[in-house]
């Protein structure tokens, strides 16, 4: 296999950036199940979902997606507030099962939508202005996967301060360490669990916008998402969000160099075989779940 | 078991012998992947159903033994009735070592269900570059006259196969019954409903949590090879995908889990909702690729939010029926 080192810090750093939105998409799983406990199987459909509406965005009123974060961004935490609130309140006391099977029957749901509204073909969304490489010695960065990093870290950022130095953050994480205990001092856990669901849809709504700008998106992308973002936070830690992120660039370094080492479709099974060690040695994630 | 269940049982059992006589090749069709339905229901409930391990990867079971059975006979003609026992062997095996791995370091729950999937997922991937038994790109088993009935090979025509699964179906519901009242079964629900409690009285849930999870993954290895030779044809991309996992399981959760019949009736009404969608899509005239998915979503998702514990649990008491 002809490759030399350049070849190999190129492959490493594009991998490094789409991890970082990867990340992103799985801080947004991770960030429901700490809090709420929500194993939300239709995570991928969701981001496919948010690519899809970030395409038509671009087609129709060519609004680009870096601008189209904000309002899918809100559209997304309004649609997670009205889900939890509606349809999986409810279902919090049921067994585990049942709560995957709703959100399995939502992801079928979504699927299928799309399929009806947009057909089967793949879409995309090609800027000119970013098709450009910035040369950096003998680095070549994608502008298009720079400025999507840049704001996977950036909203990345965000969530940290806010879970960190805000009230309603610090009460979500009380929920999640201790349920009896914020119940007690009187937190209004319906709510939050319901402002977390929003927040990590949030995250997936923004990471859509972002991958759309990397890959194209079709109707049946969905489960691949899901799986994607389940292993990814596995390998983290579920419930975990620096994992997450930490996840996110382990996952998006071993796909690109499973596609430069092996072959392009065998690299997903890198990162099946990854999580598989981590579940067997290290069950609660490289680094477990502190919220 | 009382006499009016009795009486139930053996007049729908008669009624399904008698099936390919009066209905449809298409009747007989829906019917032969109902039964498919309903066993592998059943093998996933023993798991799940029994002794409370969620295996969101069935799949992998099945491809496992499909591929097994049909490369022996693709490469080396050896029939269908040897090679069952090459994949029954290579399943359980399989399960075995997926189960001990995962009980020895303590995998439970979500994470326990996340591993299966990770592992089909791994398969699938990994079967779509074996090149042996054709790669992406499938394997293909001989179709010869569908008029000629062959048992031994395993070739005929539907009706045969509809008999097959019937009788697999019917087994499966014996032994599911006689496993419920069994040591081990008890053991198993004891371990469904508190494996703390249970291991403090000194069952060896390690062991009995094996052995559920061994039986299961042979079971559905078996369903595997009827379905290779059923359908001729082998790809990765559908044996072992997630989505025929979720089949798998969709039968026992919308029949009741843990229930005996409720994996069979699950699957019956699984049949019928699809089968129904794509009536009703025909009829309205709005046959867009997808309105059949969203209608089973739809469905689905009603069934899910409004009868929790299955509908067999309610059906038996509406029919006064034990469950």
């Amino acid at each position: 296999m002809p490759f030399d080192l350049s070849t190999l810090l190129n492959v490493l750093i594009s991998g490094l950036m789409t991890g970082l939105v990867y990340g992103l998409m799985a801080l947004g799983l991770s960030v429901i199940f700490g809090v709420a406990r929500v194993v939300n199987f239709a995570h991928g459909e969701m981001m496919a979902l948010a690519m899809y509406a970030a395409a038509l965005l671009f087609s129709t009123i060519r609004v680009n997606p870096f601008i189209a974060v904000v309002p899918i961004g809100a559209a997304f935490f309004f649609f997670g507030y009205a889900l939890q609130r509606l349809v999986l309140r409810p279902f919090i006391v049921r067994p585990q099962h049942s709560q995957f099977l709703l959100l399995l029957a939502l992801a079928v749901v979504i699927t299928s939508a799309l399929l009806i509204v947009f057909g089967p073909d793949a879409r995309a969304v090609n800027l000119d202005w970013l098709l450009e490489p910035i040369i950096l010695g003998e680095v070549l960065l994608d502008q298009a996967k720079l400025y999507a990093a840049v704001v996977a870290c950036a909203v990345a950022a965000a969530l940290f301060a806010f879970f960190y130095f805000s009230q309603t953050g610090i009460a979500i994480r009380a929920c999640a360490d201790n349920l009896l205990g914020a119940k007690i001092i009187g937190l209004n856990v319906d709510r939050l669990y319901a402002i977390t669901f929003a927040i990590g849809a949030s995250c997936v709504g923004i990471a859509g916008c972002m991958m759309i700008l990397l890959v194209d998106v079709t109707p049946t992308s969905g489960p691949a998402y899901t799986l994607l973002a389940f292993v990814i936070v596995i390998i983290g830690g579920l419930g975990s969000m620096s994992g997450a992120l930490v996840g996110g660039v382990l996952i998006g370094i071993s796909e690109a160099l499973g596609g430069l080492f092996i072959a392009p479709s065998a690299k997903s099974m890198i990162s099946f075989a990854l999580m598989i060690m981590v579940l067997i040695f290290r069950p609660r994630g490289l680094i477990p779940e502190k919220l | 078991m009382n006499r009016r269940a009795t009486v139930l049982l053996l007049g729908l059992f008669g009624l399904l012998v008698a099936l390919p006589f009066w209905a449809s090749p298409y009747v007989v069709s829906v019917a032969t992947l109902f039964l498919l339905f309903a066993y592998t229901g059943q093998a996933w409930n023993i798991m799940m159903g029994f002794a409370g391990l969620l295996s969101l990867g069935h799949a992998l079971f099945l491809g496992v033994g499909a591929y097994t059975a049909a490369a022996l006979y693709y490469h080396f003609n050896i029939g269908p009735w040897l090679g069952l026992w090459v994949a029954l062997a290579l399943c359980s095996s399989l399960a075995a070592a997926l189960a001990g791995l995962a009980f020895r370091y303590r995998v439970s729950g979500v994470y326990f269900a996340l591993l299966t999937i990770g592992c089909a997922e791994f398969a699938r991937i990994g079967f779509d570059h074996f090149m042996w038994v054709g790669g992406s790109g499938g394997l293909f088993l001989k179709v010869v006259e569908r008029e000629r009935m062959d048992l031994l090979n395993l070739r005929g025509p539907p009706a045969m196969f509809y008999y097959v699964i019937l009788f697999l179906a019917g087994a499966a519901l014996v032994l599911s019954k006689l496993l419920l009242r069994s040591r081990a079964g008890y053991y198993w629900q004891a371990i469904r409903e508190s494996e703390d409690a249970a291991a403090a009285l000194g069952v060896n849930t390690f062991r009995w949590k094996m052995l559920a999870v061994t039986i299961s993954g042979a079971m559905t290895g078996l369903a595997g090879m009827f379905s290779a030779f059923y359908y001729s044809n082998l790809f990765p991309e559908q044996l072992f995908h997630i989505s025929r996992s979720i089949e798998i399981i969709l039968g026992p959760i919308i029949g009741g889990i843990g229930t005996l019949f409720g994996p069979i009736i699950g699957a019956a009404l699984l049949t019928l909702l699809a089968d129904g969608a794509t009536e009703l899509v025909a009829a309205v005239g709005w046959d867009v690729p997808g309105v059949k998915q969203l209608l089973y979503g739809i469905m689905l998702f009603l069934i899910v939010a409004f009868l929790p514990h299955g509908v067999w649990p309610a059906l038996a008491r509406k029919l006064k029926l034990p469950q």
